[in-house]
């Protein structure tokens, strides 16, 4: 007879641990299976966390060069790439153990193993100390997140060719690497390899780089972009790859590219993420999956079959780690009996790139696609007195306002620390917020912050910091 | 192409009918408004058309089955294609039945993959800002608690935010009106067994009956009512209704003394505005209304149905004698749609034509005001220095204490007798 669950998590990524952690807070019996010896899945282990502590490593190296027009200069760098290995290990183990320990405390029933569907109440998991155990379950959340999309035409079996998770790996530096796909984890982890020194080249299928994004976001990255990378070729394919003595021969494909083979030593496929919906025995339950592979959920996050839920990545877009937290959330307390549903306002999206681009709400883009009427108030940091301090001038904040309503329907900026100040454009649109409340909030100076009450003056045609009058 | 016939929008508050009766039958060719079933809805019988024209298909309901508004009553092929038949999307018992038995691992995953989509659909893909209700997320959640569609909140908040407040007001409109609505059906105490007195017969209620039953008892547990009676002196508008009654008829209407109390009655409601209104005790609002719909109690054989007539005010005596004549006509004949039987602002009960002095007729909530007519009597009237034969209508004005004061209904009924007396007056208002 097997044992009878109350509630197992499968999967134990920021939706996964989060969903767990909250059940378990709230009195359930929890269950939470991963492959991984802790909780924390791709983030943690593979993806923001370990991305970001190499981000910041890039950061400090870019930073330090550009002191010397202030008139520091450090004599020049030695990277230690066994040392930065370490120190983003330790991040990532830090942050595991320390999930890990708040798990125990919480006295969740951790397994480490991967669970299959045998049918609709028995998962059969094979633990990783190699014996098996059938668990049944009164309810189940699926939380097993997604890997990168492999192009089968262009795979190809060698060292020199690597997903995300092989150049967080950061084996080595390699002279020359090529970046396929000019998309937000394309961009981050080339960002990271032309700071350490290599020659990066992005190539990007679309007309332009972080297709989705806000055109003036982009562009404001394009133009550091243009200085970091190598080469970024544009509307153009990789079509394809061919192992060589020192590298591996890329052929390219499109108008506007002149070198059509051209040499790499190493090659990162970063072309998208795909759910993980497939090898589990989800065709043993109700389950259902879309044409996209992702599985289908209503509001609550349940799934075709009623003990069944699904959160985060294998959910649908957008595949973000705060999306799946909080739908963790809600299929807790939609099992708790609780009237729950996934009714997010805005949900942001951040590119940690140098400057970062981070938007939330409505872009413009989605206005004119789905014809909503907006207006744009947009203020340039080349007026901000903290911009001018960090020797950054480059970035954008730009609010898209509801002309009717004078709600905030969209924020989008670009420029160091978009990241952490779209948080407050998050709250504004999540409280309906209309324009004149970011304006009459005090903000602190000198920050950057600033530029959101500043944009929302801009509205009005009275920021401090620019002189543009409202056009009657 | 398979379509659908559904039972459409038929009145105000209306959410399911009874079939009386299936007008088609499957295999049946059928045009476009042809009518398919006869369906009985609070207090009317009317005929649904067909939306669709071709053979009949299937027929998904029954006599005596209740059908909900937007419900399939029929399916027809239609002419244009037979091939094209979107999926329909599967519910999840559907898709049970439908599931594949023994097949290949393999091969499962990919029948999988290719159902028809379901109703399990990452709904927050496509949202936009602006069409999310504009609350902060605790008071989403609220609201989600509560049972409350946040899109049928008013925000009283700046940019139309919906504050807790707006929501607990609006949940707090509902209950109030289901319980109250409940009340007078649940305080019933134990009924005696009549049988053991002597022989009984047991019919149930009719849908009328029942409607009837509810509306007046709740009518009755919420409104405070006060009956003011008078008499008015209609000797000679009566002199002028049988000089005028001839032409009426020729233009196909009754002149009758109800198509001058409806007349009557409109203009009293421009004059004293707090009768052409309705409370609403949730939100504490009067809601005044700028048009004036007069209902008309008619006895059916189905029992007591109040058609609506309306904009009375902007109609002469001869076109309201017209349409009254219809529309009671309409009623009795089972005629008339749900949607003539609503929207009325104050009611005319006249039950001169029967007998009978002084009644305390029940005001019908929302409205605020009825006025019961009695049949009039020859009576001795003192009139300078003498009694004269005068033919006398008797007069009760029950109305809502909560929104008019006592003043206010002497005030009112006056009004109406001196209009009554002359008809003159009526003329003036405009």
């Amino acid at each position: 007879m097997a044992d009878k669950k109350q509630l197992i998590i499968l999967g134990a990524g920021p939706g996964g641990y989060a969903a767990a952690f909250y059940a378990a807070d709230i009195g359930m019996d929890v269950t939470l299976i991963d492959p991984e010896i802790n909780p924390g899945g791709v983030c943690l282990y593979r993806g923001c966390i370990p991305s970001k502590t190499l981000l910041h490593i890039a950061k400090v190296i870019n930073e330090s060069e550009k002191a010397a027009e202030w008139g520091v200069k450090f004599s020049k760098r030695e990277i230690n790439i066994d040392k930065i290995r370490e120190w983003k290990g330790s991040v990532v183990s830090k942050l595991t153990g320390g999930l890990g320990h708040l798990s125990k405390q919480r006295k969740i029933n951790y397994i480490q193993g991967r669970g299959s569907f045998e049918s609709s109440d028995k998962l059969k998991v094979e633990k990783a100390d190699g014996s098996t155990e059938m668990l049944s379950f009164e309810n189940i959340i699926i939380a097993t997140g997604s890997h990168p999309t492999k192009i089968s035409s262009l795979s190809i079996d060698s060292d020199r060719f690597i997903y995300s998770s092989g150049a967080l790996d950061l084996k080595d530096i390699p002279r020359t690497m090529l970046v396929i796909g000019g998309g937000y984890i394309g961009l981050e982890l080339g960002t990271v390899y032309a700071a350490l020194g290599s020659k990066v080249s992005v190539v990007e299928m679309m007309p332009g780089l972080l297709p989705g994004a806000d055109r003036d976001l982009v562009a404001v990255l394009a133009k550091r972009a243009n200085k970091m990378f190598e080469s970024i070729y544009l509307n153009t394919t990789a079509e394809g790859i061919v192992e060589t003595k020192n590298g591996l021969k890329v052929t390219f494909e499109g108008k506007d590219i002149k070198e059509r083979e051209q040499e790499f030593e190493k090659v990162l496929m970063a072309v998208g993420r795909q759910p993980n919906s497939k090898n589990f025995g989800l065709e043993n339950t109700k389950v259902q999956i879309n044409h996209k592979g992702f599985i289908k959920i209503d509001d609550k996050r349940q799934t075709d079959d009623p003990a069944i839920y699904a959160i985060g990545d294998v959910a649908g877009e957008p595949m973000l780690a705060h999306k799946a937290s909080h739908e963790g959330r809600v299929a807790v307390e939609a099992i708790n009996g609780q009237k729950a549903a996934f009714d997010p306002g805005a949900i942001p999206a951040v590119v940690f790139t140098d400057p970062e681009i981070a938007w939330c709400g409505l872009t413009e883009s989605e206005a004119k696609e789905k014809g909503v009427d907006y207006q744009v108030a947009k203020f340039p940091w080349g007026a901000s007195g903290r911009a001018a301090t960090l020797g950054r001038n480059d970035g954008v904040t730009k609010l898209l306002i509801d002309p009717k309503t004078e709600r905030i329907l969209g924020v989008g900026i670009a420029g160091p620390g978009a990241g952490e100040l779209i948080a407050e454009g998050v709250l504004a649109i999540e409280m309906a917020a209309k324009v004149e409340d970011l304006s009459l909030t005090i903000h602190p100076h000198p920050t950057l912050s600033e530029t959101i009450m500043e944009s929302a003056d801009v509205f009005f045609g009275t920021s401090t910091h620019i002189y543009r009058p409202k056009r009657k | 192409m398979i379509k659908e016939v559904r039972l459409p929008e038929v009145g105000e508050n209306i959410e399911s009918g009874e079939v009386v009766k299936v007008l088609v039958s499957i295999g049946e060719e059928i045009k476009l408004e042809q009518p398919v079933v006869e369906v009985e809805t609070d207090k009317a019988i009317f005929e649904v058309p067909s939306t669709e024209a071709g053979i009949v298909k299937e027929i998904l309901i029954k006599e005596g089955e209740e059908i909900k508004v937007n419900g399939v009553i029929i399916k027809v092929e239609t002419a244009e294609s037979k091939i094209e038949e979107k999926p329909e999307p599967a519910k999840p018992e559907a898709k049970e039945k439908t599931k594949p038995e023994e097949t290949s691992e393999a091969d499962k995953m990919e029948k999988a993959e290719k159902q028809p989509e379901s109703e399990k659909q990452d709904k927050t893909e496509d949202r936009i800002p602006e069409q999310i209700a504009p609350a902060s997320p605790s008071v989403r959640r609220l609201a989600r608690e509560l049972g409350v569609d946040l899109q049928n909140v008013t925000g009283t908040g700046s940019g139309d935010r919906i504050t807790d407040e707006d929501v607990k007001a609006y949940a707090k409109g509902i209950i109030i009106s289901k319980q109250t609505a409940g009340a007078a059906l649940i305080t019933q105490q134990k009924m005696p067994d009549f049988s053991a007195y002597g022989e009984v017969e047991i019919k149930p209620f009719s849908k009328v009956r029942r409607i009837t039953a509810e509306t007046l008892s709740y009518a009755w547990n919420t409104v405070p009512h006060v009956t003011q009676f008078d008499k008015a002196d209609i000797t000679e508008l009566e002199e002028f209704r049988q000089k005028h009654k001839g032409k009426i008829e020729e233009a196909g209407g009754k002149l009758t003394l109800t198509a001058f109390l409806i007349k009557v009655a409109a203009t009293a409601l421009k004059v004293h505005p707090q009768f052409n209104a309705s409370v609403d005790m949730a939100r504490g609002e009067i809601i005044y209304k700028k048009y004036y719909h007069i209902g008309v109690a008619v006895d059916t054989d189905r029992g007591l149905l109040v058609p609506v007539i309306r904009d009375v005010d902007k109609k002469s005596v001869a076109r309201l004698a017209v349409e009254l004549t219809e529309i009671s006509k309409k009623a009795r004949d089972k005629k008339i749609m749900p949607d003539e039987l609503q929207g009325g602002n104050f009611t005319v009960s006249n039950l001169g034509g029967i007998a009978g002095a002084n009644f305390t007729p029940i005001v019908y909530w929302p409205q605020v005001a009825i006025l019961g007519v009695g049949r009039s009597t020859l009576e001795p009237v003192y009139i300078d220095g003498r009694f004269k034969p005068r033919l006398m209508m008797p007069l009760g004005l029950s109305y809502d204490h909560r929104i008019i004061d006592g003043a206010d209904g002497a005030r009112f009924i006056k009004w109406v007798v001196d209009a009554l007396e002359d008809p003159f007056l009526l003329a003036l208002e405009d």
